[in-house]
Parts: structure tokens; sequence; C-alpha cells
């Protein structure tokens, strides 16, 4: 398996798509690092303006937690369409280049070639994150310095102690990890179905966009459903910034992504099997 | 001899469209074996079933004689495939696409061993060039190189001259009888040119919407003694005349132009009685029945097509 998972590697990092995904990661974390380092005091203006007059607020506000939890909520938003470009090709790519029936005619079961594709899918959603984390976390540290991390939620002020910060990262990075595979696994369910990668990107954008927009909506009808919409338990990487954190629904959350996982890879694989190769 | 591939009442059926109907036939070990059909005659779905990459309808597949369903990881490392064309990742150069498909397979040679493959079939200059820069013919060369990177018992051609130039057909027609007479693999070829198989295969097996229409060898399918001899005079009247009274009548065709069934040895004969007779002959045309039958298959199918149009 592993040395199956290896060649999909191979053929990702091969492919120029791969690396527009970790350029616009670049690009935005550099853009929103830069107007802070340039402007930041006029955002901290803004963002205290209606705390200041109530309470006395001193340190070094702006420091590298603080950017990049603006920069997580900015961007957990749109690395599902950049973890889709990339899952949603793994199967449909290869029908379209004609490929797939050639990787069919080789001594592989087709569960074996298809979990290894997924597994290609999930390491590089995770080093995408990685390098999400590596390039906003630890720039940001170094340009900005440390502190403690004060986060303006709607009814109230969170401060957290600089020492019990980073482990939430780490935690938060794990969870948006498992979040990144679930649109990974939707998309290359979508891909078995199609003979170019197109299709599988935007149809599993379409149900994230349609999912997050029933989640965000305040409509009672749809709160019946929120919580099966797995794009509702995604955002729940922001548990971890809460005090104190509540395990048992962040906990939920994961394992009701990772079942999402299972049963998307699984109904894949129970397609796949059974799939005419025509292409 | 033993056979290396024995389909017994094969059939697939795409919704309406029964695309193969109920198939049996088998290859003998080390032969050429051509599947010849026009385009849409069931040869693709046939060549996709024999390797997984479609489910049968109805019927059994043995490979080295086992069962394709059971042994099919068993019997495909002893397989090589092109399928129409080559399947090759463009982004990728000719030593990565050999790489992979040698790894594939359970392999795992070192450069040399990648670069001397690709010297076999006269790309290796080009090691390291990206495919999407090559042409239809080093593509197919790639493409050969990459089907027999595990050195498979049993290659599989689906239409292996398409796209090609003339040289590149003569080097392929060239390269299917050296690995079968000289290193003793069995190749199943497919194509839609009679011609093409007449000159190549020992056996062959011809298809039309699905059904065997004939089998054999390919020597006793195209045996001389079934030539159909077309004869233009000018004076058509005449000439029939002349031939109804003699011994060439057991020989003539029902049509109403000048058409003989006969061995191809007799044709000197046949020209000396009538030019002996008078009769002014302006051509001779000659061909052997199957490929007549094979051309009106093709020809029906294009008068379908025209009036569609």
């Amino acid at each position: 398996m592993w040395r199956l998972t290896k060649i999909e590697l191979f053929k990702i990092f091969k492919k120029p798509r791969t690396y527009i995904a970790f350029g616009a990661i670049a690009a935005i974390i550099c853009l929103v690092q830069f107007a802070l380092y340039v402007d930041g005091n006029t955002y901290m203006n803004f963002m205290l303006g209606s705390i200041e007059n109530s309470f006395s607020v001193e340190g070094n506000l702006l420091n590298g937690y603080l950017v990049f939890f603006i920069i997580l909520q900015t961007l957990l938003v749109h690395v599902p369409l950049l973890v889709a470009l990339v899952a949603g090709d793994m199967i449909a790519g290869e029908a379209n280049m004609g490929t797939l029936r050639l990787l069919i005619t080789k001594p592989v079961s087709r569960t074996a070639l298809l979990l290894s594709k997924f597994f290609a899918s999930t390491i590089y959603s995770v080093l995408l994150l990685t390098f999400m984390a590596v390039l906003g976390l630890l720039v940001s540290m170094m340009i900005f310095g440390t502190g403690d991390l004060m986060i303006l939620k709607s009814e109230k002020i969170l401060i957290i102690d600089h020492a019990d910060i980073l482990w939430r990262y780490f935690a938060a990075y794990g969870f948006a990890a498992l979040s990144m595979i679930t649109v990974a696994a939707l998309s290359f369910l979508f891909s078995v179905f199609a003979e170019n990668s197109i299709g599988p990107i935007i149809a599993a954008m379409s149900v994230v966009i349609v999912f997050t927009i029933l989640t965000t909506m305040d409509i009672p009808f749809f709160n019946h459903i929120k919580p099966y919409l797995f794009t509702n338990h995604m955002l729940n990487w922001k548990g971890f910034f809460d005090r104190p954190v509540d395990r048992r629904e962040v906990i939920k959350s994961a394992l009701y992504l990772l079942g999402h996982i299972v049963f998307f890879v699984s109904l894949t694989i129970y397609i796949f099997k059974r799939k005419d190769i025509l292409s | 001899m033993s056979a290396i591939i024995h389909i017994e009442n094969l059939s697939k059926r795409f919704n309406e469209i029964q695309a193969v109907n109920n198939l049996s036939f088998s290859v003998a070990k080390a032969e050429v074996y051509g599947f010849l059909g026009q385009n849409g005659a069931g040869k693709s779905t046939t060549i996709r079933m024999l390797l997984t990459l479609i489910r049968p309808t109805q019927g059994s597949i043995h490979i080295f004689k086992k069962n394709i369903r059971t042994s099919r990881k068993e019997i495909l490392k002893n397989v090589g495939a092109i399928i129409e064309k080559p399947d090759l990742y463009n982004y990728l150069t000719a030593l990565e696409n050999l790489a992979i498909m040698a790894k594939l397979s359970g392999l795992n040679p070192s450069q040399k061993e990648l670069i001397q493959r690709l010297e076999r079939v006269g790309i290796a200059e080009r090691a390291n060039s990206k495919v999407k820069t090559f042409s239809q013919g080093m593509k197919q060369r790639l493409g050969i190189a990459c089907a027999l990177i595990h050195n498979p018992e049993l290659i599989v051609l689906d239409e292996p001259t398409n796209g090609l130039d003339p040289q590149g057909i003569a080097d392929m027609r060239n390269l299917i009888l050296r690995l079968s007479k000289e290193e003793g693999k069995t190749v199943f070829v497919s194509s839609h040119l009679l011609s093409e198989i007449e000159v190549i295969a020992d056996s062959m097996l011809i298809i039309d919407k699905g059904v065997k229409i004939a089998e054999g060898r390919v020597a006793d399918l195209l045996n001389p003694s079934d030539t159909l001899v077309q004869i233009e005079a000018t004076n058509r009247q005449d000439a029939f005349s002349i031939i109804r009274q003699s011994q060439w009548n057991n020989f003539l065709q029902p049509s109403h132009k000048i058409v003989l069934k006969m061995h191809r040895k007799q044709i000197p004969q046949l020209v000396k009685y009538l030019a002996d007779n008078n009769i002014d002959i302006v051509s001779v045309e000659h061909k052997h029945s199957l490929e007549n039958y094979f051309l009106s298959l093709t020809t029906a199918n294009q008068h379908v097509a025209t009036y569609k149009n």
C-alpha cells in the first residue's frame, strides 16, 4: 500500500496545479501579515473600539498568535477549495488522461488503488495545513512576537495566557486536518463519477458552500438539519479557543467528521469496484 | 498447444445495447491472434473484459487456465496491454512513466535498466523529456516499453497501429512478429483492417455487432480457393454467354457483374479463355471472399452513416 501511495504522491507533486494551493496560501498569509505589519494599529483600534472605553488594554496584543488566529479565520473557509482541486482530480483526472484503464490493468486491486489515492490526498491535505501553520504561526511569531491571545466573541472577550496557547493551535491543527480530509473524501467520491476533474471540484465545493450557508443561516427550519451537516462540525476547531474547552462537543464533531470520511471513502470503493471503465 | 486465453459465452450489455453476444474462442500459446471487426463491432468491449476494465454480463474468461474473476492479480502480473492509445502521464518524463509502470507491476528496476528498455524501443535519447513533447509514434513506442516492462507472457494490443505513420506501422508489425516468433509471447491484437491482421496473425476471429462471424487459422480462412474474381469486359453480355457455355459456368456467382469464385491460380486460364474467345477484358480484380464479406460489413455501415448525415 505504501508503495502505491508513494507513486500517487509522486504524481501529485509532479503536477503544476498542486503548487497553486501552496502559492495561494503563501500569498494570502503574506498579504495579511504585511497588512497587519504596516497598519496593524488601525486594525486593533477598530477591533477594540467598543471596549476601550470600559477596559484598559495593555501589552503586545497584535502578536503572532492573534495574527495567526486572524489568518485561520480568513483561510480555513478557502482551503477546502484547494483540497478539492487535488482530491477531485485523483480519479477523474486519470480517467480524462486515459491512465485509469492502465492502472486497472496492473496487478493491483481496485480497493488498494483507491485507498492509496485517498491516502495520498490525505497526506497532501495535511501538508497543505502544515505549510499554512508554519508560514502563518511561526513567521507571524517571528515578525510580531508573542503575547496573550485576545479573542472577541459575540458575548465575551476571551484572553488566553501566552503559555496556554500553543497546544490549542496544535489541537485546532489536528481538527482542521480532519475537516480538510472530509472535504478530500467528498471530492474523492464525486471524482469516481466523472471523466474530468472540473466536475468533482465544482460539485464538492458546491456542497461545501451550500452546507456552509445552511450552517450560518439562523432560520428555525434549517436549525433542525444543522447538526447533521458536516460543515457545521468543520467549524468546531474554534472550540479549542474557548475556556474551558467543551471537550464533549469537540470530540462529537471530530467523530462526526471521521464518520463522514469513512462513509465517503467506503461508498467510493463500493462504486468504483463495480464501475465499468469506459474512458 | 495449450490455450492461453479461453473465453466462453461472453456477453456484455450496456442498457439497450448488446455490445458482445455469446462470444467464445481460445488463443493458443505463442500465437498472434487477430481480432478483427469494424468500429463498434465489440472488439474494445471484449478486450476491456479481458483486462478486467469491464464486468461481463455473462460468460467466463480464463487466462493461463485461471479464472479472471478469482485470480485477477495473479493473471495481470503476466499481461501487458495497450488499449486504443498508449496511456501515459503527459506531465512526466519517459523515464518517470516507465518507472511508475515497473513499480505498479511490482518491480524496482535501476535507472540503467530503464534506459536499456527505452533503448530497445529507440527513444533513450528522450528519456528525460516530458511525454507531452512526444510525437504520436514516440508515445506508441513508450507505451510498448511500458506494456513490456514486466516481461509479460500475454500481450494485448487494441488497434496498435492507429495514428501511426507507415514506418511506425511497419515497426509495430515487426515487433509483434518478433515477440511471438522469437520470444514465444502470445499476442492478442485487434484491428479493423483485414490486410493488417492477414500479415501478422496466425489465427483470427471476425466479430460483427458483438457476434462471432468467422474464426480459424488465417491460412485456412484466407484460402486461395475462395478467391472472388471480377471481370470487366467491353461487351458484358458476350462475356457472360461465353462463360456460361464453358466449364467456368460452375464458378459463376449470382450477380449482374461477372464474378466467379475460384482458386487464385486459375485466374490466368480464365483470362486466356476469354481472350481466345475475342472478349476484350478491361480489368480483372480479385479479392478473397472473406475480405469481400468483411468489406461489405464496413460498406453497409458507411451507407448508414451517409444516410444519417
